[in-house]
């Protein structure tokens, strides 16, 4: 007999570690995906250790069910069905936080007024333990009038009772009555509007009647909310004028409807919490204090700020070395075990030049990239994140951006796709313009290969600073700040042009200092970490393909091939055999010349000579617009094809530095490596995020107004670098 | 009239009311800035902007241009 699931939603104020407890209930059963309509992230489980199928749905963290934003209106249509006409969730799970249970009822009271089944989480019991604080959780259910259940999800306490608590209530629970926290004036009237709306302006919400006068309530209290607005959308100006009556209404018997809202919500809270608090005296949280008197210190903040950031970068460098040479080998082994198979021909040629070459030549950057979302997945749960945003708030918004700009930008460091997308958190639009069209600036994980091969081949491993400071890794640092010093007037110059008007507030929580969950953590970076190899395992590899075809034809093979075969069957270091090389060297490099990749490298050579680039950088630039990691893979092919790599090189990075112009001189040197560099810290060379602006903007004009942007100055900036950097 | 961002820092205060009907205001007030709270200034950041003031046990970064909503009466 198959059991219809179950549908249980994790609500909660921000910072209640919300995350962590989905994560304890539904193991490694999450799938992330998309709600229809908005590009929130929709995080769905599967309950563990369940009787029947439960579904989990994780909503983003919010302190009020007031939707400002189609981002925040998501929770609302998730709890009320709306979204994607989903039913009613079965049962919804309120997670709060112990030590601020005044204001984390504020949301439970407007739950309680929806009416929906509800189950109280009170979650950090072990911090509200260490504080003296006592919470009475029978005391609380009673007054609530919904079950409550004591847990700590990092520490896994309580966690058996809260499952059995939730199958309980699924089970067929009775469920208490929805409240009215109001003055029974406000309901009289919300519930006239409610019958002239949908009389005059045809105006169908929600099957539910709870659900239907929560929304009209919604609209009336929130003036100029998402609430308001999708309502209108819906039924035109006639409801507009309905809403508005019904608020000024309001407003002259009741006062000032913020007011009256908060006021009644946190006398509620209050009520609520009679018997339940042993005291009301708790001390704050020491630890979070001390720290916080360091980090943010008013001298020394932005300076440890500067110093972590430095640190970071200098550890991707030192801890990557060992795994990225394990995995080098592995590249070489596999060709070799297929060039050992396969005699010459055109398909060993696509296995070892296209697919190992291309895919191999991009994982092998996967530690790096580990290592990177590792330490900005610590530094968020540890809490630094939101001292980061405090610290660089103003110089944020001199720029015209919202401290709140500051977590998307981060976020677009490892990657401008979720940064992009993280930008709805952002209210005012103008900001979140200019906030998405900074994001590509923020170098990408996917520049990082790029980054990473040219400092390793061309700036010395040198200490700097009284040898505490590589200087490879301050290039490094140095590349990422081209990117951001070329935002900061794009940003400023947006502002004041384009995007002119008031910037929005900053009202931001700053959660106590705790020790990072690994498991939390650890799912985060194995999540990264997958998207990279995937997108590596498909994009890649078919963008591999498709470079060592444009390379391998057209052109006859024949000659290619019978050196290559005799080449491996003769002994090695016979003088025959040199001279066969330096053949399969020239016939190679003529066959490339030839291909299509080879001619097209030729048109384009004259436009990218000024920036110190050879035919085949220039190929490179260029097959790398889809997606900006392809040119390790295109340069892998471009040199292994045209034979320039053989058993005794190191690979790529041999090949770069052996690499001549056809009078002899070097192709490399530092000035070519830096313009390289500059190139593709600011180029657009990404499809994803090109089409997620023109998700999240809804109009092509931004996409390509940043490509055209961002490659012109990537053009001029490369030029620039290379021709100043040839004086020295 | 004292608002927020007047306080020196480690000073305590009763909130008064809030100022404004808009969206920035509901925030405030979702937030625990309603009367009768007690809010204490913490520290301001590096270059002043923004603060950081505790209110109902949780610590809050505000800028100066939305604390002046936050209208206060000194203990």
């Amino acid at each position: 007999m198959v059991q219809t699931t179950r549908r249980v939603v994790l609500v909660g104020n921000p910072n209640t570690g919300k995350s962590t407890l989905f994560n304890v209930l539904s193991g490694l059963s999450v799938r992330t995906g998309n709600y229809a309509g908005v590009t929130i992230e929709k995080k769905v489980g599967r309950l563990a250790d369940a009787v029947f199928p439960v579904e989990l749905i994780d909503l983003p963290g919010t302190y009020s069910l007031n939707p400002r934003s189609p981002d925040e209106f998501v929770a609302v249509q998730v709890l009320t069905g709306e979204a994607a006409h989903e039913a009613v969730p079965d049962l919804v799970v309120c997670v709060v936080n112990a030590t601020l249970l005044r204001r984390n009822l504020f949301l439970v009271s407007q739950l309680r007024e929806l009416g929906c089944p509800l189950l109280i989480a009170v979650n950090m019991m072990d911090a509200a333990r260490s504080r003296g604080l006592t919470i009475n959780c029978k005391q609380m259910a009673a007054n609530l009038g919904v079950p409550v259940v004591a847990i700590s999800a990092s520490k896994r306490e309580g966690i058996d009772q809260l499952r059995a608590a939730i199958h309980e209530q699924l089970a067929g629970a009775s469920h208490a009555a929805p409240i009215r926290p109001f003055p029974r004036y406000f309901y009289a009237t919300s519930e006239r509007v409610a019958e002239q709306l949908s009389s005059e302006a045809d105006v169908k919400l929600a099957a539910g009647t709870e659900v239907n006068r929560f929304l009209i309530e919604r609209a009336l209290l929130d003036a100029g909310g998402e609430t308001e607005r999708m309502i209108i959308k819906r039924s035109g100006e006639r409801a507009k004028s309905i809403i508005e009556s019904g608020r000024s209404e309001l407003k002259q018997s009741l006062g000032e409807l913020n007011d009256i809202e908060c006021e009644n919500r946190y006398a509620w809270s209050r009520e609520m919490l009679v018997g339940v608090l042993s005291d009301e005296g708790r001390e704050s949280h020491r630890v979070t204090d001390w720290l916080d008197s360091v980090l943010t210190h008013r001298v020394f903040g932005l300076a440890i700020f500067a110093g972590l950031m430095l640190l970071i970068f200098q550890c991707i460098y030192a801890w990557s070395s060992v795994p990225m040479d394990a995995i080098a080998s592995i590249q070489g082994y596999l060709s070799s075990l297929v060039e050992g198979l396969l005699s010459p021909g055109i398909l060993r040629s696509l296995i070892v030049d296209g697919i190992i070459a291309g895919v191999g030549g991009v994982l092998i950057f996967l530690p790096q990239i580990a290592l990177l979302f590792l330490f900005l997945a610590i530094l968020e749960d540890f809490g630094y994140m939101a001292r980061a945003a405090f610290l660089v708030d103003r110089m944020m918004s001199l720029l015209g951006l919202s401290g709140k700009s500051f977590l998307p930008l981060m976020s677009s460091f490892a990657c401008a796709v979720p940064g992009v997308m993280a930008t709805r958190v952002i209210e005012n639009p103008r900001d979140r313009l200019a906030t998405i069209f900074v994001a590509p600036f923020m170098s990408c994980s996917a520049r990082l290969p790029v980054y990473l091969l040219l400092i390793t081949a061309f700036v010395p491993a040198t200490a700097v600073i009284g040898g505490l400071v590589s200087l490879r890794g301050l290039v490094l640092l140095a590349m990422y700040f081209v990117g951001v010093i070329v935002a900061i007037p794009t940003a400023w110059l947006l502002k004041r042009t384009v995007l002119r008007g008031e910037s929005s507030p900053l009202v931001l929580e700053l959660p106590e200092y705790k020790w990072p969950d690994w498991r939390v953590i650890g799912i985060r970076v194995f999540d990264a970490c997958k998207a990279f190899v995937i997108r590596a395992g498909t994009m890649i590899f078919a963008a591999s393909i498709v470079i060592w075809a444009a390379g391998y034809l057209p052109g006859d093979h024949s000659r290619q091939r019978e050196l290559q075969a005799l080449i491996e069957t003769s002994e090695p270091g016979l003088a025959q055999v040199a001279i066969w090389q330096a053949e399969l060297q020239v016939e190679s490099g003529r066959l490339l010349e030839g291909s299509i990749l080879g001619r097209l490298g030729h048109i384009i050579e004259p436009a990218v000579k000024p920036l110190g680039w050879d035919w085949r950088i220039g190929v490179g630039a260029i097959a790398s617009f889809p997606a900006r990691e392809v040119i390790i893979a295109t340069l892998g092919t471009v040199y292994s094809l045209g034979g320039d790599v053989d058993e005794e090189s190191e690979g790529l990075m041999d090949a770069l530095r052996s690499s001549t112009w056809p009078d002899g001189r070097p192709v490399y040197n530092v000035p070519v490596a830096l313009s390289i560099m500059v190139f593709f810290a600011l180029c657009a060379q990404c499809v994803s995020t090109l089409l997620v602006m023109k998700r999240e903007t809804n109009s092509w004009r931004w996409p390509v107004f940043s490509f055209v942007y961002m490659t012109t100055l990537a053009y001029l900036g490369a030029l620039l670098t290379y021709q100043i950097g040839m004086q020295f | 009239m004292f608002t927020l961002n007047m306080l020196v820092p480690g000073q305590s205060a009763e909130v008064v009311s809030v100022s404004g009907a808009d969206g920035i205001s509901s925030r405030l007030r979702e937030m625990g800035f309603v009367p009768g709270e007690a809010v204490r200034l913490l520290r301001l950041a590096p270059l002043g902007d923004p603060l950081k003031c505790m209110i109902h046990g949780s610590r809050i970064a505000l800028r100066c241009r939305e604390a002046e909503r936050v209208v206060v009466s000194p203990r």
